[in-house]
């Protein structure tokens, strides 16, 4: 098994999708010959010529919105904004068209496309390149969001992404499509979207995030565990639209406590919703608040002071501290 | 430039349609000629250094000699950037080798009271403008204080957001309308931004209300990869602006006295209530789309030395040899001043460059909300105990 990065492993995704698919093509800004600006589609014009791999015109809500044309033609369009940011040039496109069609057509044309996008901090990008904004798309129904946190699940996710028969949100964490590498397996895989998963089994607490914060999630988790005798579980979200209640409610049912972490700005974040769905499920087994962590309600500070909105393991470990020890 | 029809243009479809990319093509064709009808061409000052001499401006040599310094400045900022960029000491950055004189021309005929809404690739107009060079250094090494306009300057923070501004530079120049001040504002953007419907949307709003506007399109051939050909399918891309009924006109960016000449025209329209004006720029972005960018991977080095033979600073450099404005070593010293300048500023940039995050929290709102107060205390806390001042 090869050990990928993220963005390699994303590309490969892409690679099998087209390989196995004809009606699968690419649409984006700078995608072509410069395989996108972080390189996830490197190649791939090489080898499926420009009418599969598409260089647009600068225009995202341009890119969207004939992204839906093409689905509804029968195509499996896999568009790239450049940074998540500028999904908002193609908010119109995706609140009334992409996760719209299907019901508005009364399910004659179901809107089978992806739209992928870099998102997050963490990478001293200019203004604008660092947010995080999945709760937006979460509120719109219609739409799956899903945010891959590795090389191995983002190619598995992509996957399944573009198999799916509804339009997905793939919010990529920029942050860590370097990071590190991962192995992956040869053949095809597919994670189910929808699904989270328990990556570390702890008695204590659970640990909820996803994406990029699911690097300083386990940071944590390690040095509680071997620095405070605290035993954290760790569930990755994965899939934020539709979200894998059950797994999550399991978790806390087990542990009693819970600690949230995310990016994103708190107000209306994705950890509130957690929090309303985890006190819907499982009130009575809880031994302590839930907390979150989350980026402030401000816009995303400029990168010289980025590290200090960003969630750090030291800030978790100080909330579960606090959590576990708390006496109601 | 020959003179050229809508046919041409409708049937130069496809990969070969042959794109005049800069109007100094043809050093001695006619200056002010007809580009397609509804758009007129300008350029005054040719690749070679010859002016047409009836339509040089006639500025003094006072004048003459900061236009020049100003161009040089800006090439020596960019430069003294990127060096610094590669040495680790500045953020990613986006240069503008080559665009001098569409930046200077663009706004050398604005005065104090007029506006300037600028995207990113301007730090040269933003200098002119007054943005002292330590604070654009700050910007774009991710200290947010550099982007506050500096205090007497009527000019917006810089756009990231391709296209994004045009409309609030429109409702800026719709504002002085309304109060009836004869402000101007001049708002530019690249050929890549013409692709976006807000850019399509501030062309209309200006024309339907006679906005005192002007567009000023940098047309640099390339938006990151993808080359203007495929980014829009008429040529010129003035003819834009015919489109929304707005005065259009295509000017050689790489001579600065057409930008200026073009400039000026279209500001006192603007300013007598004559509405809004589109000057396509046709330049050439010389160096990397941004400091992150390769562009080997998309374009040949022979494109590229091309358009070393229009550069807009040797082309004036001849000019103000033959008009006996200065001497070689008169330009010389320029280039050296400049030099001194650009170090200076890095220097106060350098005693200046102190990351604040306890502002974090500041001007999110003009009132801050109560539950707002109570997360910037726990992030200053937070500070607190990571010892950070
Ligand atoms: C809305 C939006 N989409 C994408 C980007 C990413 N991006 C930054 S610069 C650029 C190309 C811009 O080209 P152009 O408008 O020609 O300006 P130039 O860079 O040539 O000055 C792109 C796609 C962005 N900043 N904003
Ligand atoms: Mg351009």
């Amino acid at each position: 098994m090869p050990e990928l990065t993220m963005v390699e492993a994303l590309n490969r995704a892409l690679d099998e999708a087209m390989e196995h698919d004809p009606d699968v093509l690419l649409m984006g800004e700078d995608i072509g010959v410069n395989g996108g600006v972080f390189r996830v589609t490197k190649d791939l014009q090489a080898k499926y010529g420009v009418n599969r791999v598409r260089d647009t015109p600068l225009a995202e809500a341009g890119i969207v919105g004939t992204g839906v044309g093409m689905a509804i033609a029968g195509l499996k369009p896999v568009v790239e904004i450049q940074f998540s940011g500028f999904t908002m040039q193609a908010f119109d496109q995706i609140e009334q068209n992409m996760a719209r069609y299907h019901h508005r057509s009364r399910g004659r044309y179901p809107i089978s496309m992806v739209l992928r996008t870099p998102y997050g901090g963490g990478i001293h990008a200019v203004e604008h390149h660092s947010e995080s904004r999945e709760a937006y798309w979460a509120h719109t129904p219609g739409l799956k969001v899903v945010v891959p946190s590795g090389p191995r699940n983002a190619r598995g996710l992509l996957a399944a992404a573009i198999d799916d028969p509804d339009p997905v949100i793939f919010y990529e964490p920029k942050a860590v499509y370097r990071a590190f590498r991962e192995e992956v397996p040869d053949t095809p895989e597919r994670i189910p979207l929808g699904t989270a998963e328990i990556v570390r089994d702890g008695r204590d607490i659970t640990l909820i995030s996803y994406g990029a914060m699911m690097r300083p999630t386990r940071e944590a988790a390690d040095d509680l565990a071997e620095l405070h005798g605290i035993d954290p579980e760790v569930v990755d979200l994965r899939s934020i639209s539709p979200m894998d209640t059950d797994t999550l409610a399991a978790s806390v049912a087990r542990t009693g406590r819970c600690v949230i972490v995310h990016e994103g700005p708190r107000n209306c974040g994705v950890a509130a919703e957690i929090i309303a769905r985890l006190n819907e499920e499982v009130f009575e087994y809880l031994v302590a608040p839930i907390k979150r962590i989350t980026g402030d309600d401000i816009h995303f500070p400029y990168f010289q002071t980025e590290e200090h909105y960003l969630p750090d393991p030291d800030t978790i470990i100080e909330a579960v501290r606090e959590t576990v020890a708390f006496d109601g | 430039m020959t003179h050229r029809t809508m046919d041409s243009v409708r049937s130069s479809k496809g990969k070969n349609r042959r794109t005049p990319r800069s109007a100094d093509e043809d050093a001695n064709a006619a200056r002010r000629t007809i580009a397609t009808p509804g758009v007129e061409d300008l350029r005054i000052l040719a690749a070679d250094g010859s002016v047409d001499r009836d339509l040089d401006p006639h500025l003094d040599d006072d004048e003459l000699l900061r236009i020049h310094r100003a161009m040089v400045l800006t090439r020596v900022f960019d430069q003294r950037m990127l060096t610094m960029q590669r040495q680790g000491q500045m953020g990613t950055f986006a240069p503008g080798a080559g665009q001098e004189a569409t930046q200077i021309g663009q706004v050398y005929p604005l005065t104090e009271r007029d506006w300037f809404s600028p995207s990113y690739r301007s730090f040269g107009a933003q200098i002119w403008r007054g943005w002292e060079m330590e604070r654009l250094m700050l910007l774009w090494d991710g200290f947010f204080e550099g982007f506050a306009p500096p205090p007497g300057v009527r000019d917006l923070p810089f756009s990231i957001v391709i296209g994004s501004h045009v409309l609030p530079a429109v409702g800026v120049a719709m504002g002085m309308q309304y109060r009836e001040e004869d402000s101007v504002m001049v708002t530019n953007f690249g050929d890549g931004a013409l692709s976006q419907g807000v850019v399509a949307e501030g062309l209309n709003f200006a024309a339907v209300n006679q906005a005192p506007i002007v567009f000023v399109c940098e047309n640099n051939g390339w938006a990151i990869s993808t080359r203007v050909e495929q980014q829009c399918h008429v040529d010129p891309l003035a003819l834009r602006g015919v489109g929304f009924g707005v005065p259009s006109i295509r000017v050689d960016g790489n001579d600065v006295l057409a930008m200026i000449v073009a400039t000026r025209e279209a500001i006192e329209r603007a300013r007598h209530g004559g509405g809004p004006t589109f000057i396509e720029a046709v330049t050439y972005r010389m160096g990397v789309h941004t400091t992150a960018d390769d562009p080997k991977v998309y374009r040949t080095d022979d494109e590229v030395e091309a358009w070393e033979d229009r550069c807009p600073l040797r082309r004036f450099g001849i000019y103000l040899l033959g008009r006996n404005v200065t001497d070689q070593a008169g330009l010389e010293r320029i280039q050296q001043e400049c030099e001194a300048e650009v170090l200076a500023a890095r220097d106060r940039f350098r005693s200046r460059a102190h990351a604040k995050p306890r502002e974090a929290f500041d001007f999110v709102f003009a009132d801050m909300p109560d539950e707002l107060a109570r997360q910037r205390q726990a992030y200053l806390e937070k500070l607190d105990r990571k010892g950070v001042e």
